[in-house]
């Protein structure tokens, strides 16, 4: 969490996957061919309905793959000019990446306090440091701080989410793959979180890759979009390019699309003109 | 009515008739549940962060305490044989995460649990190859484990508790609290019941499994040597004593396999009661002899009305 300035989307990619190709199980094939940078310093969504390969994508470019019988059988990914598909989880959240993923996954049975604590693991910079950064995430979520003695399997879904959001911090992440942060939260809480991850973008100079259904809000705080549909990036862009997009508008923001005669026609037309294309 | 008073009256009467015999039977029983206890507290551990129901857990007593005897046996002065003993069996953890572990991560539990049984197996015929099939003597004087008794005559009677019984109490006291300070407030321990609660999560937020599971490896070969020492002390060393393993299972039952204060309150539950039931029900009704099965109809009743243990984790559900 080096304070550097929000540069607005510098040209060296942090992170660029290429054209990697996920298969599960040796005969499940999830991704085919998906390729996307996040800029230093950026916020990129990565859009789709359920099943895309939204989150096989954040997985496999954190490495959790392996534990679900899953592997990157072409392509690569290289993270700050190097690349890491071989890496552990472990020693690329050493090197500054760090997935937060669906559905939060506390540490249930562990105290809020002691699951953000759980997030220094890989850290060898001293007590002392690990210390300043935990007031730091209690800055940024002072609920957290109000409830730091609970278990947190008690907490609540938002404040779940942000122990889940603090505790990657509290590795000293350069970029966080976030995925679905909105999931299950009432509009107001999704705003709050999307809040402070901006914050964090801008002031901690965190770089961000966001899976989400949720397109709305995501493309309201990203810098940048990928479409993924059935393992493929259908369309990419800037953010507010995304959102003027007819298909986009049709498809992902439920508005737009004039004229039509029957919502399935249209839908079954412009999904077949993508796919030719 | 002769039936019923001699099951709900008459043990009752003898325990207040005698109550320094029952002192005596209490801490008989508390001392093998202390014991019962420290087994099963190598099987949580392992089995918390692991999901793993290690087997080996017996033969690593015996392995343990074979080779802090051997050792001394070679030569090698008693107090430096435990250290060493310790660093064999952190060789010993290092080489089943590398061997084991690691090669079969993400298989079935049942997979890790024949992988267990392997292990033990070796364990068993790589401890005879070494140090030979026969029984040896625990070097209590060496590691200066008192030998004496204190005698009391409380209540007018007598009850005789002995040295190294009391050492062994103290001891595995020791051991475990520091356990307990270590699992809640080292960085290493906070992993541990990471894993436990959440493997993915833990993974993604850069916990390493195999520098954990090389951890509790070693912590449950501690805690076997402990037990072996204590074991060993009682009862001779050999590769009978892996059997004292089995008797951890109704002890996980009891406790759950999953909590530390399950392990410990359900090894000394059984150990007492146990005791208890042989001495005033067991032999006057039934012959003796009932410890060998007592603890597993005790498990096995418990099982009925609460099958995750009287202490299991508590499963956190959020409507």
């Amino acid at each position: 969490m080096n304070n550097a300035d929000p540069a607005p989307a510098p040209a060296t990619p942090i992170l660029s996957v290429n054209n990697i190709e996920v298969i599960y199980d040796h005969v499940i094939l999830v991704l085919k061919g998906v390729s996307l940078t996040v800029p230093a310093g950026g916020i990129t969504a990565l859009l789709g309905a359920n099943g895309a390969g939204k989150t096989t994508t954040l997985k496999a470019i954190s490495n959790l793959l392996h534990a679900e019988r899953g592997e990157v059988t072409k392509g690569n990914i290289i993270f700050e000019g190097n690349e890491v598909q071989s890496l552990s989880p472990n020693e690329l959240v050493r090197r500054g990446c760090i997935q937060v993923m669906e559905g939060r996954h506390c540490f249930g049975h562990l105290s809020v306090e002691d699951n953000l604590m759980t997030g220094a693991f890989t850290r060898r910079d001293g007590n002392a440091a690990i210390r300043d950064d935990l007031e730091l995430v209690y800055q940024y979520f002072p609920r957290l701080k109000i409830r730091r003695a609970s278990q947190a399997g008690y907490t609540s879904g938002g404040e779940q989410q942000m122990t889940a959001i603090g505790r990657a911090l509290m590795s000293k992440p350069k970029m966080i793959l976030l995925d679905e942060p909105s999931m299950g939260l009432a509009p107001q809480l999704v705003e709050e979180i999307f809040e402070i991850v901006k914050k964090l973008n801008e002031e901690q100079g965190v770089s961000f890759l966001l899976a989400e259904q949720n397109t709305n809000v995501a493309l309201r705080f990203a810098k940048y979009g990928y479409i993924l549909e059935s393992g493929r990036i259908v369309l990419d862009g800037e953010a507010k390019a995304l959102r003027e997009n007819e298909d986009v508008k049709e498809f992902y923001l439920g508005v737009g699309g004039e004229g039509r005669k029957s919502f399935k026609d249209v839908k079954h037309y412009k999904r077949r003109k993508r796919w030719l294309a | 009515m002769d039936f019923l008073n001699s099951i709900l009256v008459k043990p009752f009467a003898d325990m207040f008739g005698a109550p320094d015999f029952l002192l005596q039977v209490l801490w008989e029983g508390l001392v093998s549940g202390v014991l019962y206890a420290l087994i099963a507290l190598g099987f949580v551990l392992i089995y918390k962060s692991s999901r793993i129901f290690n087997f080996a857990q017996g033969i690593m007593v015996v392995f343990a305490a074979l080779t802090l005897v051997g050792l001394h046996e070679k030569g090698v002065p008693a107090l430096l044989a435990v250290p060493l003993t310790l660093v064999v069996m952190f060789i010993l953890a290092v080489a089943i995460e590398r061997v084991v572990l690691r090669p079969l991560v993400n298989q079935p539990d049942i997979i890790l649990f024949m992988a267990t049984i392997g292990i033990t197996l070796f364990l068993v015929g790589f401890g005879e190859i070494i140090f030979g099939g026969e029984n040896k003597v625990m070097i209590t004087e060496q590691l200066y484990i008192p030998t004496g008794s204190f005698e009391f005559e409380p209540f007018g009677g007598f009850v005789s508790i002995e040295q190294k019984d009391l050492t062994a109490v103290v001891g595995a006291i020791v051991l475990v609290a520091g356990l307990l300070v270590f699992l809640n407030k080292s960085k290493m321990g906070r992993a541990i019941r990471a894993l436990g609660d959440d493997h993915q999560a833990a993974l993604s937020v850069g916990i390493s499994l195999s520098t954990i599971w090389v951890l509790v490896w070693f912590i449950a070969g501690v805690i076997a040597l402990a037990t072996g020492i204590v074991w060993g002390a009682r009862a001779g060393v050999s590769f009978a004593l892996e059997v004292i393993a089995f008797k951890a299972l109704p002890v996980l039952m009891l406790g759950g396999l999953e909590s530390v204060l399950g392990a410990i309150i359900g090894g000394l539950a059984i150990g007492i009661l146990e005791k208890l039931f042989e001495i005033y029900w067991g032999q006057p009704l039934l012959g003796g002899n009932t410890e060998t099965w007592f603890a597993f109809v005790f498990a096995l009743m418990v099982l009925l009305f609460r099958p995750q243990g009287l202490f299991g984790e508590k499963i956190i559900e959020r409507v």
